[in-house]
């Protein structure tokens, strides 16, 4: 028999933290996981990116008349559909997480059960900023200008994060209804496709048909965009900012409560 | 933030002379398998208290119902005095629980899935860190706290789990098959850190597939199969159920398998089982003279023996004696 260990000695428990220590305990986990896997980054980069390549250059000057003006167009919306993709791959981290004994440990500590949640977000706020970061970086290399200047560009990405937030909730209960994460992956893709698509993120919807012009109006991917060209070119208008920001509202109201029901019955 | 918060911290446990775990009636139904079927538990504090059975047995369910994981579908329990349904949260601060699959974080560093919990706990930066370290050099893991998980071995990873069960002592520590896959050191290290624990007052529910980990490690075993508990008792007092040991029998040729049978059955008056291959017979002995004269006994008879030997009964073989039944495992199922 070895001697007594000193890491076994009765250890009591200190007072019990915040909630919102709890929620910092979490983010700063996903600030690690950035440290530890920055290949993540290549998988959130690379879509964007090409889309943002292939749009500019192959179909720029046939939408717009220039590469130059159809990037001009193109570029808040492109980090609308960034953020959007992000959110598929946080739902589809969570969902292989929940496959391992991980959360189970957590659900285990008389912790704030919302805490992962926040981690999860806080996750999700650095791959959108640093995602968005580089697009936005490439954009300005290829002669992209936001008129508005610096302030127009925070604001912007104020709104960004916000609308990220607001459709992480959604690929949040994907991730814990699912249980294998490249279903989360297509389903999640499926869903966003038509949505990203039948908008106004790539051309202008005046050369449409009715019924999906109706559709494009009130698609909140299109509010969205419109509202963050609007803030890039100083031009945007309180009403634009308010009809980009109903859906992130109402998914959270929706989708939080019920993650949390979700989370504690599994 | 629940209310209740000042007052479980005040009084983490709320009745000091409460049994660390008091079952009633337990269910927990999956679709139209009941996965456990009205479980009873009764575990003292301070006592290692093992849970066998098979492949499917219910053994998860149970613990994770216990470590409020799962909620059960009827019955109640009281884990260190505190009601299961009724105050969960007080439950999850005085236990902890290593489950049947690995709960780390495989991309950060050891130390760092370390620092992550204490901080969850409530520990601060500085005594975090402190904790971390220490429960490394007690696991004997120090060497490995700045390697990334996922390069750690099967015995470390699974000692860094039950390390990280251990940053607040619990009332209750809750292993799933905490040695399922170890190697035979590997499995000796983590006995011998799961009698420390209980030296130090921890109470231990383990549950496991091997007879021989209940019986070298706890005090009481309960033996579960399709989601009932079938025996409970001492080692001792199963072994007394079951025999001492197991006299299994090779014969040379397949001929007289239906004579030796009858022959060990008369004179061991216990069930004989046969092996699938039919020229082995296994039965339960309640003393190695009682085996030697049952060999004698088949010699005398002209059997043609190619071997035979004593083992202790596995869990099929306890089963059986219990039950008079193979287990049913899952897979068997
Ligand atoms: N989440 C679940 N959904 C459906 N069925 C389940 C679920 N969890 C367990 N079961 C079923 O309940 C029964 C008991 O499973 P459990 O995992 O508790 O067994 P066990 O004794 O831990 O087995 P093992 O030794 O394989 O770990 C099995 O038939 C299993 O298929
Ligand atoms: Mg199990």
């Amino acid at each position: 028999m070895s001697a007594p260990l000193s890491g076994l000695e009765p250890t009591a428990r200190p007072p019990r933290p915040s909630a919102l220590s709890n929620a910092l305990t979490f983010g700063w986990r996903a600030v690690l996981k950035f440290r530890h896997v920055p290949e993540q980054l290549f998988d959130l980069i690379m879509t964007p990116l090409m889309f943002t390549l292939l749009f500019t250059f192959v179909f720029g000057g046939a939408l717009a008349g220039s590469t130059g003006d159809y990037l001009q167009f193109f570029l808040p919306g492109i980090l609308v559909q960034t953020v959007a993709f992000n959110a598929v791959y946080s739902g589809m981290n969570l969902s292989t997480d929940l496959g391992k004994g991980l959360f189970d440990r957590f659900r285990s500590l008389p912790i704030w059960p919302l805490a992962p949640f926040a981690g999860l977000i806080v996750g999700d706020v650095l791959r959108h900023l640093i995602a968005g970061g580089i697009i936005l970086g490439i954009g300005l290399i290829l002669g992209y200008r936001p008129e508005a200047g610096l302030p127009g560009v925070i604001a912007a990405f104020a709104l960004l994060l916000t609308i990220g937030f607001g459709i992480g909730w959604v690929f949040i209960v994907l991730g814990l209804l699912i249980r294998t994460p490249t279903t989360v992956m297509t389903l999640g893709f499926t869903v966003l496709f038509p949505v990203v698509f039948a908008s106004n993120i790539m051309v202008q919807p005046e050369t449409m048909p009715d019924w999906l012009r109706a559709f494009v109006a009130v698609n909140p991917v299109s509010l969205m965009t419109t509202a963050m060209r609007g803030l890039m070119a100083g031009t945007a208008s309180l009403s634009q900012i308010a009809l980009a920001l109903i859906a992130p509202v109402l998914l959270t109201a929706a989708l939080a409560p019920l993650t949390l029901r979700l989370y504690q019955r599994r | 933030m629940p209310d209740g918060r000042t007052q479980t911290d005040a009084a983490p446990h709320a009745d000091a002379a409460a049994p660390a775990i008091r079952a009633r009636g337990l269910v927990k139904r999956f679709g139209d398998v009941d996965a456990v079927a009205g479980i009873d538990l009764d575990v003292p504090r301070g006592m290692i208290f093992a849970i066998l059975g098979p492949n499917g047995a219910g053994k998860t369910t149970l613990m994770r119902m216990l470590a409020t994981l799962t909620p059960p579908d009827d019955g109640t329990a009281e884990v260190m005095g505190h009601d299961l349904t009724a105050a969960p949260d007080a439950v999850r601060g005085a236990i902890a629980m290593t489950g049947q699959f690995a709960s780390l974080d495989e991309d950060l560093t050891g130390r760092e899935n370390l620092i992550f919990l204490a901080r969850l706990w409530g520990f601060g930066r500085r005594a975090a860190r402190d904790r971390a370290d220490a429960l490394f050099a007690a696991f004997e893991l120090a060497d490995a706290r700045h390697r990334q998980v996922k390069d750690y071995s099967g015995g470390m990873r699974r000692r860094l789990d039950i390390a990280a069960s251990l940053i607040v002592t619990p009332g209750v520590l809750f292993l799933d098959e905490p040695t399922t896959g170890l190697d035979p050191t590997a499995r000796q290290r983590v006995w011998r850190m799961i009698r420390q624990l209980a030296q130090s007052g921890v109470t231990v529910l383990l549950t496991t597939q091997y007879l021989e980990e209940a019986d070298q490690l706890a005090e009481r075993i309960a033996v579960i199969d399709r989601g009932r508990k079938i025996a409970e008792g001492t080692s001792r007092e199963l072994k007394a159920a079951t025999g001492s040991g197991v006299l299994h029998v090779t014969l040379a040729e397949a001929d007289p398998l239906d004579r030796a049978a009858a022959l060990l059955e008369a004179r061991l008056e216990a069930p004989v089982q046969r092996s699938p291959e039919g020229a082995r017979l296994s039965v339960m002995a309640t003393t190695a003279e009682a085996a030697n004269g049952a060999i004698a006994a088949l010699l005398a008879d002209g059997v043609p023996l190619e071997d035979f030997a004593m083992g202790s009964p596995s869990l099929e073989e306890v089963f059986f004696a219990l039950t008079g039944g193979a287990p049913q495992s899952e897979d068997a199922a």
